[in-house]
């Protein structure tokens, strides 16, 4: 990339004229970048391509490299289970995005009011992300289960007709997911939120304070106006999590009840090292890919363009 | 943010009652999966009964914990997540340490050592962090059984340090970036090369951007799943693999005080990390999302 | 032989050109400023000194070895850096012997090295202290004494005084000029700051978009601008410049100044100082350059002047300065500044008696900005 560029070429044209020293320093930079250029090169682009090519082709348990077109993916569309994943990636992301923008905002808002132990509170929201997903869905898988779980105990109080067995109800089972996800991540939300609001210039709020506004009225007009960007990035992590989500539905569901519960992530995984149906995973992958892009395309074109206004 | 002068009315005491309230049972929310976890993990097999979730356990008991980390079935194999913990252990340790140094050596050439095309090999990096892993792992397998690394504890290093460094990277860039480089150009001019300005002058104003990554990476390594079950066997397996396998085996009663000793075997050591540094881990959490 | 010698150095940031053609040459011992307003270009001519930016064409020359294509380390040039640059995990005495140990200095040597400097700039009390420690003032003198330790064949300094207070700034300044009459260093001096450039140098260099446009002593440069930009730019409050008509012939030009409201002013132009270039424009509108101590008040610093010519302006701003007042006065079509003494006590509103020097007036053509005279 260097030697093509038109600052460089006076460098190069005279390279002959620098010392040996100063010749190395110009290229250890380079070469201590190399490495990691074509690691990224290889395993990123490289294996999304094989990937790609692999979708194209009729392998099963191993890969092979017939080409059968678009075929897999036209398989794919009319495949009951993807379209099951699918609406359920759109089911479980939506609530689960939304939900831990609501709490997290207002979490983060309740903390503000120079709340005694606020440290303690935040530590106490945040831990579950520290867990794993897998460590997140056994236990919820424990307190899910009707027969001894949360159910259970409730019934123990005396509402002998309390009903919550939607980890056993095909159609209820996503919402398990997105349960245990809120736990884990909205702590998360409300971290990035609460460090927003501290960003805030605080002359803001006492000048709308002297204009007579009342604290809600400055939340709501003054305040989370500000939030966009945070809302913009958790907007972004969140659903980068919802969509790579796959051992959260491993470990509470596994995928069930029957594959009502199943994700793109899990198929992928299912198809490509259990059912040996290495060009529909691949094709199935590729369509994550494609949905990754959508989310961060549109992300990184607007932060690309505020950092060049601002 | 409230104002300084507060009135006593009250409705505004009754405000901060609500809110009080509030903030608590958010607290008990968050903390209930973990004080069931840890309260079953105490109890007996025989108190395990409907309705006793949140009881106390009447006769506390390590038994669970004993089993969890040394009998208990994980799949074929009946020996405990206890082994497991130490394949993860030995798979996080060099896989942080390299991907930490790679990382650290990438940011500081990508911002003190600008050249023509530096920023944009850095977002050709950084891509990295956004893929979804599914996208690599049918030719990451293959290409693992060429190196003639599959189902072995290298193979997975390997695999984490390939797929963090586009975050170790995105770290140290973003925390160099901030280091004036006038130190760099002052260095530079006393003579020193880039090694050494890197060693003397970078490095030891570095610490918290090390510990960040390190707890990042960590947590990371540790709390993951899809490439432990995609590219390990029985006797490499990460504790993650281990606990799942654990909690679906099939054969026999199923012991729940023992699946939650173990699942607190396995969340253990990244809580205590966060116990011990939680700032950290939130700023390597705000960092290692927000931006490039 | 000069110390230091840039010979047509050209830069190219993409598309855009940073430095056009740029050559100067200094002698050793000299202290050169280059000065102008941000973005002249004057601190990427000092970083391609010090071999931090390749240049895109040229030759550097230190003491008469081409250098244009040496590292920073092989040039065996010192800088000091607006930011001051200290290393933050270092204490103040490794900070001031890092570069001698990069150059295997043995550590005897480093150690007298050391306490020379810290003598001289008289902070061997913050030797074992850290950079964060230190107050501004302080990490000024660090920064200055790290450059010093190596005795280099050049300095650089890269407005080295723009963060601190105004105070603290005039008394660096001092002690910078001080150090450098006592050592005989040979220093080239980045600034903004036209005060600094006019108190500090030898020889300066106002620069402005990638161009020197003008290099000479600090008298010359004040006094004899080669154009309007040099004219405004050195000197505060800055020069007026009053659009004029040029009238009359050969040995007597004169300059008619008109005011809305009021009667024309016509100065006589001084024999001596016409120029041939002026010979063309009679009847044309030129711009005349007055500074503000140009002007006085009838009475007092009457003396001084050549060729004084009376006027009474209406003045609409008074502003004291402590050791001279300010005066804004109705004249051409804008406003100008005058400088008076402390003692004058007139008030807004009113009118005042001045006298205009011709004999240091200069003159521009307004269009191109190009020094008729």
């Amino acid at each position: 990339m260097s030697l093509t560029s038109p600052a460089a070429q006076p460098a190069a044209a005279s390279g002959s004229r620098r010392s040996h020293a100063g010749l190395l320093q110009a290229w250890l930079p380079k070469l201590v970048l190399a490495p990691s250029v074509a690691i990224s090169l290889l395993f990123v682009y490289g294996f999304m391509l094989w990937t790609f090519i692999l979708s194209l082709t009729n392998s099963r348990m191993l890969p092979s490299y017939e080409f059968v077109g678009f075929g897999q993916y036209a398989r794919l569309m009319a495949n009951d289970r993807w379209w099951v994943a699918s609406t359920n990636l759109v089911l479980f992301g939506g609530l689960f995005v939304a939900i831990c923008l609501v709490l997290g905002l207002l979490l983060a808002i309740l903390l503000d009011q120079r709340i005694r132990q606020e440290g303690a509170l935040r530590t106490v929201y945040l831990y579950p992300m520290a867990l794993s997903f897998i460590v997140t869905g056994v236990v919820w898988k424990w307190l899910l289960n009707p027969g001894l779980g949360v159910q259970a105990m409730v019934r123990g109080w005396g509402f002998e007709n309390f009903r919550f067995d939607w980890i056993t109800d095909p159609d209820m089972a996503v919402y398990t997911l997105v349960i245990a996800a809120v736990w884990q991540a909205s702590g998360f939300v409300m971290a990035l939120f609460l460090a927003g609001l501290r960003g805030i210039d605080d002359s803001i709020v006492k000048a709308a304070q002297l204009d007579g506004a009342s604290l809600p009225r400055i939340y709501w007009r003054v305040v989370i106006p500000c939030l966009r960007p945070v809302v913009f990035s958790a907007v972004m992590i969140l659903s980068h999590i919802a969509i790579k989500s796959f051992d959260l539905v491993v470990a509470l569901t596994g995928g069930g009840p029957g594959y009502a519960s199943d994700l793109p992530a899990t198929f992928m995984y299912a198809h490509a090292f259990t059912r040996a149906q290495i060009g529909l995973g691949s094709a199935s992958a590729m369509l994550m890919l494609g949905g990754v892009l959508a989310i961060l395309i549109p992300y990184l074109y607007s932060e690309l363009r505020n950092r060049r206004h601002g | 943010m409230a104002d300084p002068i507060r009135r006593r009315t009250l409705g505004a005491r009754l405000a901060r009652a609500v809110l009080y309230t509030v903030l608590l049972l958010a607290a008990l929310f968050y903390l209930l999966p973990l004080a069931v976890m840890l309260i079953t993990s105490l109890k007996p097999l025989a108190e395990i009964t409907p309705g006793t979730l949140l009881s106390l356990p009447r006769e506390p008991t390590l038994a669970p914990w004993a089993k969890a980390w040394g009998e208990a079935c994980t799949g074929m194999r009946c020996e405990g997540v206890g082994v497991y913990f130490f394949n993860s252990i030995a798979i996080v340790v060099p896989a942080v340490l390299v991907s930490t140094i790679v990382g650290a050596l990438n940011g500081y050439a990508l911002t003190k050592w600008r050249f023509k095309g530096s920023e944009l090999l850095f977002a050709l990096m950084l891509f990295g962090c956004f893929i979804p892993f599914q996208v690599v792992l049918l030719p990451m397998a293959q290409t693992l059984g060429w190196l003639g690394l599959s189902s072995s504890r290298a193979g997975l290093i390997l695999v984490h340090v390939i797929f963090g460094i586009a975050f170790t990277t995105l770290f140290f860039r973003n925390f160099y970036v901030a280091v004036p480089t006038e130190l760099v150009s002052a260095a530079k001019l006393d003579g020193a090369g880039f090694f050494r300005i890197f060693w003397r002058i970078l490095l030891p104003v570095s610490a918290p951007i090390v510990v960040v990554t390190v707890i990042w990476q960590f947590t990371q390594i540790w709390n993951d799943f899809l490439f432990g079950v995609a590219f390990s066997a029985h006797d490499t397996q990460p504790v993650t693999v281990a606990l799942n396998n654990l909690v679906n085996t099939s054969t026999g009663v199923r012991e729940y005080n023992v699946d939650m000793a173990a699942a607190m075997i396995a969340a253990l050591p990244t809580l205590i990390v966060y116990v011990l540094a939680g700032k950290y881990f939130v700023r390597g959490l705000t960092a290692g999302s927000v931006k490039g | 032989m000069a110390a230091l010698e840039i010979n047509n150095v050209c830069k190219d940031f993409g598309s855009e050109q940073v430095l056009k053609d740029v050559s100067l040459a200094i002698d050793s011992g000299e202290f050169l400023i280059l000065v102008g307003p941000s973005g002249c270009g004057k601190s990427t001519l000092m970083n391609a000194i010090a071999g931090l930016e390749p240049v895109t064409s040229g030759e550097i020359r230190i003491a008469g070895e081409d250098v244009t294509w040496q590292t920073p380390a092989e040039r065996d040039i010192a800088m000091v850096f607006q930011s001051y640059a200290l290393y933050p995990s270092m204490t103040v005495r490794q900070n001031i012997s890092f570069g001698l140990e990069m150059r295997k200095v043995p550590r005897a040597e480093r150690e007298a090295a050391v306490e020379r400097v810290a003598d001289l700039l008289q902070i061997s009390h913050l030797l074992e202290r850290k950079p964060s420690q230190l107050s501004g003032g302080q990490r000024q003198r660090v920064a200055m004494g790290r450059a010093l330790a190596r005795e280099p064949k050049v300095y650089l300094f890269d407005e080295p005084l723009s963060n601190l207070d105004a105070k603290l700034r005039v008394d660096m300044r001092t002690e910078i000029k001080k150090l450098h009459q006592r050592l005989g260093t040979t220093i080239v001096y980045v600034t903004h700051d036209q005060i600094e450039a006019m108190t500090l140098a030898d020889c300066i260099a106002v620069m402005r978009d990638g161009r020197i446009l003008q290099l000479g002593s600090p008298d010359e440069v004040y006094n004899d601008p080669v154009d309007l930009f040099v004219a405004g730019f050195m000197g505060s409050p800055s020069m007026n410049f009053i659009a004029a008509t040029l009238e009359g012939e050969s040995d007597a030009y004169r300059l008619r100044v008109a005011t809305p409201g009021e009667e024309a002013l016509v100065l006589p132009w001084p024999r001596e100082r016409e120029t041939a270039a002026m010979a063309g424009r009679i009847g044309e509108t030129v711009t005349l350059g007055l500074r503000p101590e140009h002007f006085a008040e009838d009475d007092a610093r009457l003396g001084e002047f050549s060729e004084g010519v009376a006027f009474t302006p209406r003045i609409s701003v008074v502003e004291p300065t402590g050791a001279d007042i300010l005066l804004q006065l109705k004249l051409g079509e804008g406003e100008a500044t005058a400088r008076v003494g402390p003692k004058c006590r007139v008030k807004a509103g009113e009118r005042l008696t001045l006298r205009v020097d011709m004999g240091r007036a200069v003159l521009f053509d307004p269009t191109t900005e190009q020094r008729l005279a």
